[in-house]
């Protein structure tokens, strides 16, 4: 048994199965006190599955979760000091917005007066008061949102979870409701782990990431590391856009590696352990870490010709096509414009980049 | 509109077709109730407006005798649609809530058989099995018989409103620490009601109104609404019996009303 009161929700080794499909491959991580932590991946990646597994909905087939020590698998949904904001909220229909918020107190045995007097707070945390009459139909989907989020913290649970609860909400309240979790995170203590396939989403909300797919963890680690140094090809993929090209391993020398691109074209990669000499691999470097240039610049530089501009409000794409060799996406801030030099299709440029920006991926 | 075309309504003899039908169905019922208001002797002279039928409903020779029958059948209707909606709403918990299990689409086919079988078969079986068993024939005859053939009517709206029902709102619960207890009174029940009471009032009605089941299994003697009607007509038809029917009729539609409104009231929106 772990007795570091640090960890909050310690999974380890879950594996779930329906039958004959695995949802779930062997999957270990901690989720560490106070923590805001995010399942990401696409559909069917098992995080929504490993959640309701935290929550006591679907059972563990092998495999153990702790909850702060205490092995939480084989215990009922309601003996569980966990609670769940679900996708679409589920509040009950037949009771008030203040008795929707009190709901969880009773049931853990405070008296109706003290349960809807600490409800009441609740609704006034996530300024909702006003409403506190009304049925949940009778609110608005962001208001609605804050409600489930309120009955779920009422009760103090050791951890929330949280099942896309923004994905039904429009992309203005959507940031909103964004920051105004990360808030409620930070003033509440609580550990949140909160489930999520957008990517833009996890990133700016959490300490820390989870990136799954097809039933496994890709990547663990915070948001930063995550986008920087993305583990594989999943990952690089998966959060943000990338440059993604195969390349050809020349030589390894000093943690940095030499690669083909094709066409003739060099580049001087990251080294990541597990990859030989002569190794066909993939290479990632992001848009907004090139930059272009009438002369190649100091760090590494490849000569290319300007294919296309695309505008896009903040940023302009541009996408360059090395002779006889791949395309790569460069994304420039749209700020001082005019002290930038735009470069029109056409133009013979060089795309730079700082050493080390390039990766290389394990598959 | 381009539409109309097609529009069923547009059919040549859609709509004497429409009034076809319903003269078929309705006329008896009407002409019932306005010659239940006939003032004459004869069923079938008209002598004017008059309530002088219902007033021998209630106060005439026959009086005790329907009154005795109302009041067998009301207390039936009620003790046996009371525990077939129990028996319903326990049924469309497990059939519904209780996820695949052996025998599942068998226990539904059982449920809804007595809706096809033939009253007079299901009448008849029922007479034959309480034989077998060597029960006496009674008013516990009829209840036990009445809650049987009632289940089925209890059961569809009952069901068909908690197939409407998420399961979110259960496992939310759950979450919230209810147990299975508190979830089924706190939040099953309550969303479940107006299928319920919906349901309630269906096989109630069933149950006031039936004849054929009723006058195999009753004991002599014990009469219900429909087989003192019955057994007063087979003596001639007097305008009495019209209004009793009347007002049959009028509790029917009144209950069916009420039940078709809270069933489309819908409280999980």
């Amino acid at each position: 048994m772990p007795e570091d009161q640090s960890i909050a929700i310690d999974v380890r080794d879950a594996v779930k199965r329906y039958g004959d499909f695995t949802a779930l491959k062997t999957i270990s991580l901690s989720i560490l006190d106070n923590e805001f932590f995010t399942l990401l991946g696409p559909s069917g990646c098992g995080k929504t599955t490993l959640l309701r597994m935290v929550a006591g909905f679907e059972d563990v087939t092998e495999g153990e979760i702790y909850l702060y020590g205490e092995e939480i698998k084989n215990l009922p949904p309601h003996q569980r000091p966990v609670n769940t904001v679900f996708q679409n909220y589920a509040l009950f229909p037949h009771m008030t917005v203040l008795d929707n918020v009190a709901f969880g107190l009773e049931m853990r045995g405070r008296s109706k007066a003290q349960a809807r007097s600490r409800a009441g707070e609740m609704l006034e945390l996530v300024q909702l008061s006003q409403f506190s009459n009304r049925k949940p139909s009778q609110l608005s989907g962001g208001q609605q949102q804050r409600v489930a989020l309120a009955r779920a913290l009422a009760p103090q649970p050791k951890a929330l979870l949280l099942d896309e609860p923004l994905s039904a909400l429009d992309q203005k309240l959507r940031k909103a409701m964004q920051l105004e979790l990360k808030h409620l995170q930070r003033e509440t203590g609580i550990t949140f782990v909160f489930v999520t396939h957008d990517q833009e989403e996890a990133l700016t909300m959490s300490d820390r990431i989870a990136v799954m797919s097809e039933g496994e963890l890709q990547q663990l680690g915070a948001p930063r590391d995550i986008y920087e140094h993305p583990h594989n090809m999943f990952v690089a993929d998966f959060i943000g856009e990338t440059n993604l090209l195969e390349v050809s391993v020349d030589t390894i020398a000093n943690g940095r590696a030499t690669c083909h691109l094709g066409g003739g074209h060099e580049l001087t990669c990251n080294q990541v352990d597990g990859i030989a000499v002569g190794a066909k691999v993939h290479m990632s470097v992001r848009p907004e870490r090139l930059f272009i240039s009438d002369d190649p610049a100091e760090g590494e530089s490849l000569k290319g010709r300007v294919q296309e501009n695309i505008f896009a409000g903040t940023d302009i794409t541009t996408i360059i096509n090395l002779a006889d060799g791949p395309n790569f996406t460069v994304r420039t801030s749209n700020s001082n414009r005019g002290n930038k030099r735009i470069f029109e299709p056409g133009n013979e440029v060089f795309v730079n980049m700082e050493l080390g920006a390039a990766r290389l991926l394990v598959d | 509109m381009a539409q109309r075309k097609y529009d069923i309504k547009s059919y040549r003899g859609f709509g004497a077709m429409t009034i076809l039908c319903l003269v078929v169905l309705y006329a008896p019922l009407v002409v019932v109730t306005i010659y239940s208001f006939n003032a004459s002797n004869s069923i079938t002279v008209w002598e004017g407006l008059s309530l002088r039928w219902y007033v021998d409903v209630f106060s005439g020779p026959e009086s005790a005798k329907f009154k005795l029958a109302a009041w067998n059948s009301f207390v039936i209707a009620i003790i046996a649609s009371t525990i077939a909606t129990a028996i319903a709403t326990l049924a469309a918990t497990a059939i519904v809530r209780g996820g695949k299990f052996r025998l599942r689409t068998a226990s539904i086919g059982l449920i809804s058989l007595p809706l096809m079988v033939p009253e007079i078969v299901t009448a008849v079986a029922t007479l034959i099995f309480f034989n077998y068993i060597g029960f006496d024939r009674g008013l516990l005859t009829i209840v036990l018989a009445h809650i049987a053939f009632c289940i089925p009517f209890a059961y569809l709206p009952i069901a068909a409103r908690m197939q409407g029902i998420e399961d979110s709102y259960e496992q939310a619960a759950m979450d919230l620490y209810a147990t299975k207890r508190q979830v089924f009174t706190r939040i099953l029940l309550p969303l479940m009601a107006p299928g319920i009471i919906s349901g309630y009032l269906l096989s109630f009605i069933v149950s006031l109104d039936d004849f054929i089941i009723t006058n195999f299994v009753k004991g002599a003697g014990i009469e219900t609404l429909p087989t003192a009607i019955f057994g007063a007509v087979k003596q001639g038809i007097k305008p009495n019996i019209m209004a009793i029917s009347t007002m049959l009729l009028a509790v029917s539609i009144i209950m069916v009303t009420i039940s078709y409104i809270v069933s489309k009231s819908d409280n999980t929106k």
